[in-house]
């Protein structure tokens, strides 16, 4: 156990059962005398319910009932809610519809619940939905974010259909930081809404025991504590001591498995309310429709400049779309997610950030894979690039000029960027990419036929999402600390609780390797313990880059505690002193002596604390027997990553299609404690935000049905659609926690929608939105050259 | 109703199903083996990719009663004896996956690919897999992962 695990390719743990058909993911799990559940859902975008009848679905074959709103009414159970509070600038609070579990007079999206269908066989509950009759009186639907604001009010007392009118920053000092300006470069941008699409479906079991009234979900969740205590306290659906919620292997979730859905919450009442186990499995139809989407904002955004390039103010005008409810963390999506980060990695002296939250009916929107930070990126990143080019200014060096360079630095809206050395990254990223030979390859390009542009894309991200007070002062309605605990087993092997959980992120590798570390235990004898409330204790999930950050440092700080008590065990049997004792690779050792126990010794004796040659008890006077520590983080601060990112890519002017021809990136990411599952995390990361700028796209008509609805329609990126990435990295380790460490998990997705983005228009020579598919630059071009002609 | 016989990782079997009854769902529900995964309704994820008489094929696109009297693996079956399948270790090897979903379909999939074609060019691989949907790795180690296998079978 010499070398350190901290830093290693270590191969995973968890990939074994993967690789052979034995994961358990929710859909996995067969309960005896279970029953299949189905529900109804809204074929209209907005709608009044006059009535639903099912009388004649109660009568079919296998039935066992169907459930509506009257009796989730009867059982008083509690409707979703909205977690942050967000305050408008006027001081009055966000407005928050009510969302009940099942829809009781109003549908607000195609796939709004309706009602649940409960039969013995899923084929018997699919035939009786059709046999539930709703009488729906159907209303004109408000579907697009910039109308919303005109448009008829859909919720009662919601007028505009806005729910905050926000703002951060220092309107005055912008505004003169504007009047002085020598130059202002402005641009409308929007951010096109995305659909997660974890690949496994979403799914819930819910299993009522009568016996010791325990009630137990199993569901795809990302954070089942939180999901718990919401649905406990909030839905009033058990409580909390006796209910358990279990996320099994769940497969990947991307910030849409973060909260209880409505599904979850019925499902759980539905189990208890008819004493039988009651089993719902979503299609992918439905995936589309009732999953959070991501995204969907429109933005005015501009930038003050001196003639020297520098940078002095930035204005942010943005309407985000909540759809038809504000779901758990909608409302801090788009605000402090997204409005402190609008500024990039860039030191300017004035900001001022206004955010506009609308109701529309649509699907609703919440966190989705950098949450806030792709959006505030991919502004600062197109805007930068514009106001390069109309300096005439090199967009490389217009970026350099503006970087913040000294650490600490007190950003002028909220964030205390604590360590970072962005030119580092970008000049190793320049380099990578081959900056300087790009005219070569434009030219090789052009000889083909073919456009090529480049791009760059700098980001930071707030992560480590804790700090208690910190998001609290922003709203949060609760701190966001993690818990961890390390429990030895008398034999010497370990159990690792956390209240993290793991959907593809690798935690039963990455913080075994922690623990193999601190306590100089063999990887194998290390199991991570994560996803049922009955197991560990109470945690805040898995989200924002946080659970390596918080999750992992309570992990090692309980590590610390461990090697504390075994250091008093070991003085006692060793008869030293505490204070002379050394622990090192598994060991404790009294320096200078052939004196030693090994921490399994030390393990076995605090279990079994009988007589050990001449002593007594291994255990000193005041030591409780037992060797297990548990321990809670809450971090002072946010960790920063940041990167840049480059993307060349190649557009056929003949039919407009674009092919991203390369990539680089070079991130900061602190230290790495597995860099072969950082570079899985930026890979996958990249495939989301390219997947943004050149394909993905939840498109709803007018009338409010999303029309990109299947893997038919919404274009998921292939193997096909990427070249190999290159990657690297720069080194400042984050000085907010212990380990140095600051996330990795979202970077991809928030670095690469402008710089491909950037790439696309700086080959193409014009404007387009994302996503940039053929059809829409092959007219970006037909309708530039059409001017062009127009002109002569 | 209709009786089917198969042979399933090695396996013979006769069961009854009904007409309508997919090859996916015979497999996860009338087998139990649920590392054939559904990620979709459209036959495009490729997530319940299985072998029927050695070709790739996406199960959910199959009626259990129209593959009477094959030979059908599923991802349960591709290790031997506890020993894992080249393709296995080397998507191990490279952190060709991560949440494990599209894993089997993919894994599946690509032992197929190298049956058709020996060393496959990075450009091949990634074509071939188009029916493969993969939501967390942006695929780069899973093709890292079918060349390594490549070289190894």
């Amino acid at each position: 156990m010499a070398a350190s695990m901290i830093g290693s390719k270590v191969e995973r743990k968890e990939d074994k059962k993967f690789l052979t058909g034995k994961g358990r993911y929710t859909a996995d799990i067969t309960l005896a005398n279970q029953t299949f559940a189905y529900f109804i859902r809204s074929p209209h975008a907005r709608a009044k319910i006059k009535n639903i009848d099912t009388s004649k679905a109660k009568k079919a074959s296998g039935v066992i009932d169907v459930l509506t709103a009257k009796e989730l009414n009867e059982d008083k159970i509690g409707g979703l809610i909205a977690g942050w509070k967000i305050v408008s600038k006027d001081g009055t609070d966000m407005k928050i519809p009510p969302h009940p579990a099942l829809a009781s007079d109003s549908v607000n999206y195609v796939g709004d619940h309706v009602a649940l269908v409960v039969a013995e066989t899923l084929q018997q509950a699919r035939d009786a939905a059709e046999l539930v009759k709703v009488d729906y009186k159907v209303l004109k639907a408000v579907v697009n974010t910039g109308d919303a604001m005109n448009s008829e009010s859909i919720h009662d007392g919601i007028d505009k259909n806005l729910s905050f009118d926000w703002e951060l920053g220092d309107k005055a000092k912008t505004d003169e930081a504007f009047s002085s300006a020598d130059k202002i470069v402005k641009m409308t941008l929007t951010n096109n809404r995305l659909v997660p699409n974890a690949m496994e479906p979403r799914a819930s079991i819910g299993d009522f025991n009568p016996s010791s009234e325990e009630l137990t979900l199993y569901t795809t969740s990302q954070n089942p504590h939180l999901s718990r205590l919401v649905m406990s306290a909030f839905n009033a659906i058990h409580p909390e001591h006796k209910f358990r919620i279990v996320a099994p292997d769940v497969g990947g979730g991307f910030g849409s498995k973060i909260y209880p859905y409505a599904e979850d919450v019925v499902v759980a009442w539905a189990a208890k309310r008819l004493q039988r186990p009651v089993k719902w499995v979503c299609e992918r139809t439905d995936s589309f429709l009732s999953d959070c989407h991501g995204r969907d904002h429109i933005t005015n955004c501009e930038l003050a400049i001196k003639n020297d390039g520098t940078v002095t103010g930035l204005k942010v005008d943005t309407i985000a779309n909540l759809g038809g409810y504000a779901s758990l963390f909608a409302t801090v999506t788009p605000t402090y997610l997204y409005g402190p980060l609008v500024l990039g990695l860039y030191n300017i002296a004035s900001a001022y950030c206004n955010v506009k939250a609308v109701y529309t009916n649509t699907a609703p929107v919440d966190a989705y894979r950098g949450a806030g930070r792709p959006e505030a990126t991919y502004m600062i990143e197109r805007l930068m690039d514009k106001a390069a080019k109309e300096m005439g200014m090199d967009r490389a060096e217009f970026r350099k000029k503006n970087f913040i360079r000294q650490f600490p630095h007190q950003q002028c809206l909220v964030h205390n960027i604590d360590s970072g050395d962005y030119e580092a990254h970008f000049n190793k990223a320049l380099e990578l990419s081959d900056y300087s030979n790009f005219e070569k390859r434009k030219a090789e390009s052009a000889a083909k036929g073919k456009l090529r542009g480049i791009g760059f894309s700098t980001y930071i991200e707030a992560c480590g999402i804790a700090p208690s007070a910190a998001v609290m002062s922003l709203g949060a309605g609760v701190g966001l600390w993690e818990s961890a605990e390390i429990r030895f087993n008398a034999t010497g092997n370990i159990s690792v609780m956390t209240g993290t959980h793991s959907h593809g992120q690798s935690h039963d590798t990455t913080f075994a390797q922690i623990v193999a570390d601190k306590l100089g235990v063999p990887m194998e004898n290390i199991d991570l313990v994560h996803g049922d409330t009955d197991k560990g204790p109470f945690g805040m999930g898995t989200y924002g880059s946080r659970s390596l950050a918080v999750g992992g440092t309570a992990i090692a700080k309980a590590c610390d505690k461990i090697v504390e008590k075994g250091k008093k065990v070991a003085a006692h049997m060793l008869e030293a002193n505490p204070d002379e004792i050394e622990f090192k690779d598994g060991e404790f050792i009294v320096p200078n002596s052939n004196k030693k126990k090994t921490i399994g010794e030390i393990a076995f004796a605090c279990y079994l604390p009988g007589t050990y040659g001449e002593i007594k008890s291994p255990l000193p006077e005041g030591v409780e027997p037992g060797l297990k520590e548990t321990a809670f983080y809450d971090p002072v601060n946010f960790s920063f990553p940041a990167g840049s990112h480059v993307c060349e890519v190649e557009v056929d002017p003949t039919t407009g299609e674009t092919k991203v021809d390369t990539y680089t990136c070079v991130d900061d990411f602190g230290n790495l404690i597995n860099p072969m599952i950082v570079e899985g995390q930026i890979h996958g990361g990249l495939a989301q935000g390219i997947g943004q700028a050149l394909y993905e796209n939840a498109y709803y008509d007018e009338t409010g049905q999303l029309v990109t609805a299947s893997y038919m329609d919404y274009t998921m990126p292939r193997a096909d659609n990427f070249p190999e990435f290159r990657i690297d990295y720069t080194c400042t380790p984050a000085t907010s926690n212990p380990l140095g460490v600051k996330g990795c998990g979202e970077a991809g997705a928030i670095a690469s929608p402008p710089a491909v983005m950037n790439a696309v228009i700086d080959a193409i020579g014009t404007e387009v939105s994302m996503p940039a598919t053929s059809e829409k630059v092959w007219k970006a071009l037909k309708d530039k050259s059409d001017t062009k002609k127009k002109a002569a | 109703m209709k009786s089917i016989n198969l042979t399933i990782n090695g396996k013979k079997i006769s069961k009854e199903v009904e007409d309508y009854t997919l090859l996916s769902t015979f497999i996860r529900e009338n087998l139990n083996l649920t590392g054939t995964h559904i990620g979709c309704d459209t036959s495009q994820c490729g997530a319940c990719v299985v072998h029927v008489d050695g070709k790739s094929m996406k199960s959910c696109a199959l009626l259990a009663a129209d593959v009477n009297g094959a030979k059908v693996t599923t991802i349960e079956g591709l290790a031997d004896n506890g020993k894992l399948h080249p393709m296995q270790e080397a998507f191990k090897k490279h952190h060709g996956l991560q949440c494990g979903y599209c894993t089997p379909g993919m894994v599946m999939s690509a032992v197929d690919l190298l049956k058709n074609k020996k060393n496959p060019s990075d450009k091949e691989i990634r074509e071939w897999l188009e029916g493969n949907i993969c939501r967390c790795t942006g695929y780069q180690n899973i093709v890292a992962a079918v060349k390594d296998a490549a070289s190894k079978m």
